[in-house]
């Protein structure tokens, strides 16, 4: 086969994937720019000529994207931090410090790594109410205060530091908690980076405790509040369409500009070398 | 000397205190009462004190079809997803790895879907595969009556598709990665040798990234037996609990049945499958150290 065509070839197979990858997203969108009775329209309109903005204001009050969207970024953010900061410091610890039971409280902490939070959904249920957190900003964040996921690649890669920094350091003055902050911090900021992205996504993500411990749209996270958006009737397709925008356009930016912490850490330990 | 011995223990506790705190009361402690609950019969009438039947609810919970059946439906749904979602993740990344103009923009739309949840990806297609306005419905034949996800055949497959699309971007940047990986010489060397394009990819390539491929077949079962949001908003488990999986079997005796016992058992099941699972995963992750520690 000559080149040209070859190449060709390559380009018609790839505009291909994209087509049906993206067509899902893009029909999303146009349906959103669409007056509620021409979604229906058969054949269906596949580019809005005169696109109308107003789901995106309705899905925002009367859908109540914004009161969803801002529990989100309350959440994830919380989350986030809280994660990044025990798994740091707990992996801080386990690399550095010396102190009885050091073992088997690491092994403890990637024991967590097997319990996944659907498992212990029905006593944290019952704790979050008796702690009277029902419907509150706690009940979504506490109980992801920290992570088991966090602290191990956190030591793994701690331990690659090599020990005469330490030693360095002592002979600077520098006490623990400056060594961390001025030394282990930046120089793993790659790995620390790549652990925040995939926390924020994860618990952005997160679906069924959300739906378990909220019930108003004041405190419902933007996954759950997508439920009751759904439950629109068929003439507010746009606006349901909207919303589904609405939810997915903070990660799509997000993702963008942290692409390359977020490949390092989807594949850590997924690819040798 | 033994003064800083004990000041350096006192810091280290501080500093997993805060991480150990969360353990304790939201898993460690959730987990042994999930246990315990399991042993606990739950009155059919609210008001009641639940009875202690130790084991025997245990026995009784998990010879049932109301634990069998959405057990058989995770597996169904996992053999739906897991081979197939790697197959087209690998092939898109065979497509996008060569260099050309513009790949680059390729590779960005192929990882998209990365950027939908399982929420987002539900609720578009609900609205699509809707039997009287959706236009995917309309596409595959399904219009009017109850839709494919009210068919009790289809119903499952159609959440696979979703589920599967919403993780081709996982998949590709996973398989996209383990590819960068193959060494050129390698491709070079077996290309002199004369082997051909196909038998370059199954007996080079496919060997070298094959601990990516388990690492994506593990992950894709634990998550596969995870599976809630995409039941919740596209089936509820339904047409006749043809697509209830195994978690949403749990949330619906626990949530709306107020059945903590029964739910308990069930939710103590799948902890023992996905710490099975994990165990594997383990292993291998271990293996891998060893050999990249070797290279």
């Amino acid at each position: 086969m000559p080149a040209r065509v070859r190449t060709a070839l390559r380009y018609t197979v790839l505009v291909a994937i994209a087509l049906v990858v993206l067509f899902p997203i893009y029909i999303t969108v146009v349906n959103a720019l669409l007056p509620a009775e021409t979604i229906a329209r058969r054949p269906p309109t596949l580019f809005p000529l005169h696109p109308d903005w107003h789901s995106f204001s309705l899905a925002w009050s009367e859908g109540n994207l914004g009161d969803y969207l801002r529990s989100s970024v309350v959440v994830t953010f919380s989350i986030t931090l809280a994660e990044v900061t025990t798994s740091v410091l707990a992996a801080y610890a386990f690399t550095f410090l010396d102190f009885p039971f050091k073992r088997v409280l690491f092994a403890l902490c990637l024991a967590t790594l097997m319990v996944p939070a659907e498992v212990t959904i029905i006593p944290n249920y019952r704790t979050i109410q008796v702690f009277g957190w029902f419907d509150t900003y706690p009940a979504l964040i506490v109980p992801f205060l920290a992570s088991g996921l966090g602290a191990f690649p956190s030591r793994q890669s701690f331990r690659q530091l090599p020990r005469e920094l330490r030693d360095a350091s002592v002979l600077d003055g520098y006490g623990h908690w400056r060594f961390l902050a001025r030394v282990v911090v930046p120089l793993n900021r790659a790995m620390i980076g790549a652990f925040a992205v995939f926390s924020f996504l994860a618990s952005w993500n997160q679906y069924l405790w959300p739906l378990l411990v909220t019930n108003t749209a004041a405190r419902r996270t933007v996954q759950v509040g997508l439920r009751q958006l759904e439950g629109l009737n068929a003439d507010q397709q746009n606006v349901i369409f909207a919303g589904t925008v609405l939810a997915a356009l903070p990660i799509f930016l997000t993702l963008f500009i942290f692409q390359r912490q977020l490949v390092r850490g989807l594949t850590a330990g997924a690819v040798k070398g | 000397m033994r003064r800083r011995a004990v000041r350096e223990a006192a810091l280290a506790y501080a500093m997993v205190l805060p991480a150990f705190a969360a353990f304790v009361v939201f898993v460690f402690y959730p987990l042994a009462k999930t246990v315990d609950l399991g042993m606990y019969r739950v009155p059919p009438f609210p008001g009641l004190p639940s009875k202690f039947v130790g084991l025997s609810q245990y026995a009784s919970v998990l010879s049932h079809s109301q634990f069998l059946a959405p057990l058989w439906n995770s597996t169904l749904f996992v053999l739906f997803t897991v081979p197939t979602g790697i197959v087209i993740g690998l092939a898109m990344a065979v497509v996008a790895h060569r260099e050309l103009v513009g790949i680059r923009v390729f590779r960005t739309i192929f990882s998209s879907t990365i950027a939908t949840s399982v929420a987002v990806a539900s609720v578009i297609f609900f609205t699509l595969l809707d039997p009287t306005t959706g236009l995917f419905a309309y596409w595959i034949g399904q219009r009017g009556g109850t839709g494919i996800l009210g068919n009790p055949t289809w119903a499952l497959p159609a959440v696979a598709v979703v589920s599967i699309w919403q993780n081709l971007g996982f998949s590709f940047i996973l398989m996209s990665a383990a590819l960068a990986s193959v060494p050129d010489d390698l491709m070079e060397a077996a290309a002199v040798d004369g082997a051909s394009g196909s038998r370059r990819f199954f007996r080079v390539t496919v060997p070298l990234i094959s601990p990516t491929l388990f690492f994506a077949a593990i992950i894709g079962v634990i998550s596969g037996f995870q599976t809630f949001g995409q039941i919740d908003l596209l089936t509820a488990g339904g047409p006749n609990g043809h697509t209830n999986v195994l978690l949403y079997q749990i949330y619906t005796v626990f949530y709306e049945n107020a059945d903590t016992g029964t739910a308990s058992v069930m939710a103590v099941a799948l902890f023992v499958i996905l710490v099975v699972l994990t165990l594997v995963q383990f292993a291998f992750v271990h293996r891998k150290v060893f050999y990249a520690g070797e290279g």
